[in-house]
């Protein structure tokens, strides 16, 4: 299943020009707001038509201004998850869900409605009006009455960009769930770091329209210099582990990652679960010998192999713990003081306590990436 | 009170004739007016100022220049009435028919504002969402955009029905004054000023007139508060 985009358009003194292929499970489409990602987004629904270019999804091509050729949004089967939910306001949940089904011939509904519920967990709401559902329950239903019309293709655009941070938690598993259990591959548009680093395969950058970098998450979100300023702080390496075992006595879960054991909060997910963590930059400490008498727990073993300087004091260093790239964000006099260069052996210094539900999630089972 | 409930034959004619007339007005004119309220919501084309202004002339030219007009195209010697006359059989000139057409003519400016007004507050990201769902432009109309318009689309009747009850000079105009055939409420209502003793048969049909178009009003408040609640639009 690939994604196909090559699009120009422009609106007013917006213009956008952007081009990327994705066969991931979740690509993301990441960039500030303004970037034109929920034009594309649109673009690829069919809620505006290009004034140039090529979208193909699975082989169809959906629009191709070359050949005059443009698929209305009702026969892409392409389900979308808008950031403001639209709910139908005079049907009940139950029959919002039912809605896009009815539409989808017999032959090519797979979404089952009891699975859906159970999957979003929304089966007391059956009976319920939109106006009378929380913000959270909406999209829950909102995502559902998607599914239920048996998409080739999930559009995200920015689901919880509206949601406070509980709302956020709440529905972020069930997106996760969605990701691993349905087959339907989705794409996801975020401006948030923590959002794509726990859910997306792939990313897609976008910035003014453009298409900065592309590729699998791991290798996008070490780039900090691909991502806005303000949040430059959020972003670092990106690991995928499994759970080891848990440590009731001191309420621990112990990870294992190529980069090492890694230790943190205690986690409810059973040993062998797929776990992805994200550690920031700025949570990372880099020390020229194993440190002894210090309180944080992880201490990975590394190799420096990139070093950039970032704005004002700040130095990017990255870390490679064999073949995991961890980064840190140190100050230049730091770096003079130990005395940092390229390929020298460190140690990257990590709090166990740096791990919360914002950077550490659902991981994407191991044997099933890259 | 005795009086007042003792209607001869002839009042009973206009009271039931009147009722005829506007809800023939409005249902026939809700499926033009729908469509006109959706043109002029949603249409961007040369000459929409020139169809809103068009449709807006009866509500404020004189009704007995609207009537004249009427009897002009849609008389029997009219290019529409004869028209209609040979080919279908339709005949306007006094008969209940050409009252009910003049009742409609008057209340669609009405009504039409009525539905293009809630035309324009549905939000059309719902739409946009339905098609992404899979249903094509006609399905979306008729199972989102009809729906949220339903309380606009009652108001706009029911102005509709009130204003033709209420229709005189079109009305006496276009068919004239003719008991049992085109004598609606007003029309007997102003027979009755016109004779000596008839005081007490206007004073009847008037407080029938007030009954029943407060009933009407009423009518609409407990349908368009049904509709609302069963939507969750507080």
């Amino acid at each position: 299943m690939t994604v196909f985009v090559d699009i120009g358009h422009r609106l007013g003194d917006f213009g956008i020009d952007a081009r990327f292929e994705s066969a991931g499970r979740l690509t993301a489409l990441f960039g500030p707001s303004g970037s034109g990602k929920t034009t594309l987004i649109n673009l690829i629904a069919g809620l505006i038509r290009p004034d140039r270019g090529r979208i193909a999804v699975d082989g169809r091509v959906l629009v191709d201004t070359d050949a005059g050729l443009f698929v209305p949004k009702h026969k892409r089967r392409i389900g979308m998850v808008f950031q403001d939910a639209r709910l139908f306001p005079h049907m009940s949940v139950a029959a919002n869900l039912r809605y896009g089904r009815w539409f989808t011939p017999a032959a090519e509904r797979y979404a089952d409605i009891n699975a859906v519920v159970d999957l979003l967990g929304i089966g007391a709401l059956l009976e319920r009006r939109p106006a009378k559902l929380s913000g959270g329950e909406k999209q829950r239903v909102a995502i559902g009455r998607a599914l239920l019309a048996s998409p080739k293709l999930l559009l995200m655009d920015e689901p919880l960009a509206s949601l406070d941070e509980a709302r956020k938690a709440e529905i972020l598993p069930y997106i996760e769930r969605l990701r691993d259990e349905t087959k339907i591959p989705i794409v996801y548009v975020s401006h948030s770091i923590a959002e794509v680093a726990r859910l997306a395969s792939d990313v897609v950058v976008l910035a003014q329209g453009k298409v900065a970098a592309s590729g699998p998450t791991g290798a996008i979100m070490q780039r900090l210099d691909l991502l806005p300023a303000e949040e430059r702080g959020e972003g670092g390496g990106v690991l995928d582990t499994v759970v080891l075992r848990h440590d009731e006595a001191f309420g621990m879960t112990v990870l294992g990652s190529a980069a090492g054991e890694i230790r943190v909060p205690r986690l409810v997910m059973p040993a062998g679960a797929p776990v992805r963590v994200r550690i920031r930059a700025r949570d990372v400490m880099i020390a020229t010998e194993r440190p002894i008498g210090l309180s944080a727990l992880n201490i990975l073993p590394g190799t420096i192999v990139a070093m950039e300087p970032g704005e004002g004091a700040v130095v990017e260093v990255g870390i490679d713990c064999n073949g995991a790239t961890v980064l840190a964000r140190i100050t230049g006099q730091s770096r003079q003081a130990l005395k940092l260069r390229l390929g020298r052996k460190v140690f990257a210094v990590v709090k166990t306590v740096s791990f919360d539900s914002a950077n550490t999630g659902v991981g994407l089972p191991i044997e099933a990436d890259g | 009170m005795n009086w007042l409930l003792d209607l001869t034959p002839d009042e009973w004619n206009a009271v039931r004739l009147s009722i005829k007339v506007a809800t023939v007005a409005m249902i026939v004119s809700l499926p033009p007016g729908i469509l006109i309220a959706l043109v002029l919501a949603r249409g961007q084309f040369w000459g929409k100022t020139l169809l809103n202004g068009l449709v807006h002339l009866p509500l404020i030219l004189p009704p007995v220049v609207t009537g004249y007009l009427l009897l002009l195209t849609f008389g029997r010697r009219g290019p529409a009435g004869a028209f209609l006359a040979e080919q279908f059989g339709i005949v306007f000139s006094f008969r209940w028919t050409g009252a009910a057409l003049a009742c409609g003519v008057m209340g669609f400016p009405l009504m039409v504002r009525a539905i293009r007004l809630s035309i324009e507050a549905v939000d059309r990201k719902m739409e946009a969402a339905a098609g992404t769902l899979g249903a094509n432009p006609l399905w979306v109309f008729g199972t989102i955009t009809l729906p949220l318009i339903l309380p606009g689309l009652i108001a706009g009747a029911i102005l509709s029905f009130a204003k033709a009850m209420g229709e005189f000079g079109a009305t006496i105009t276009f068919v004239s004054n003719i008991p049992n055939e085109t004598q609606t409420l007003p029309s007997a209502i102003y027979t009755f000023t016109q004779v000596p003793g008839g005081d007490a048969g206007a004073l009847r049909l008037t407080l029938i007139s007030i009954v029943v178009s407060m009933a009407a009003l009423v009518a609409s408040e407990v349908l368009a508060r049904h509709v609302g609640r069963r939507m969750d639009i507080e």
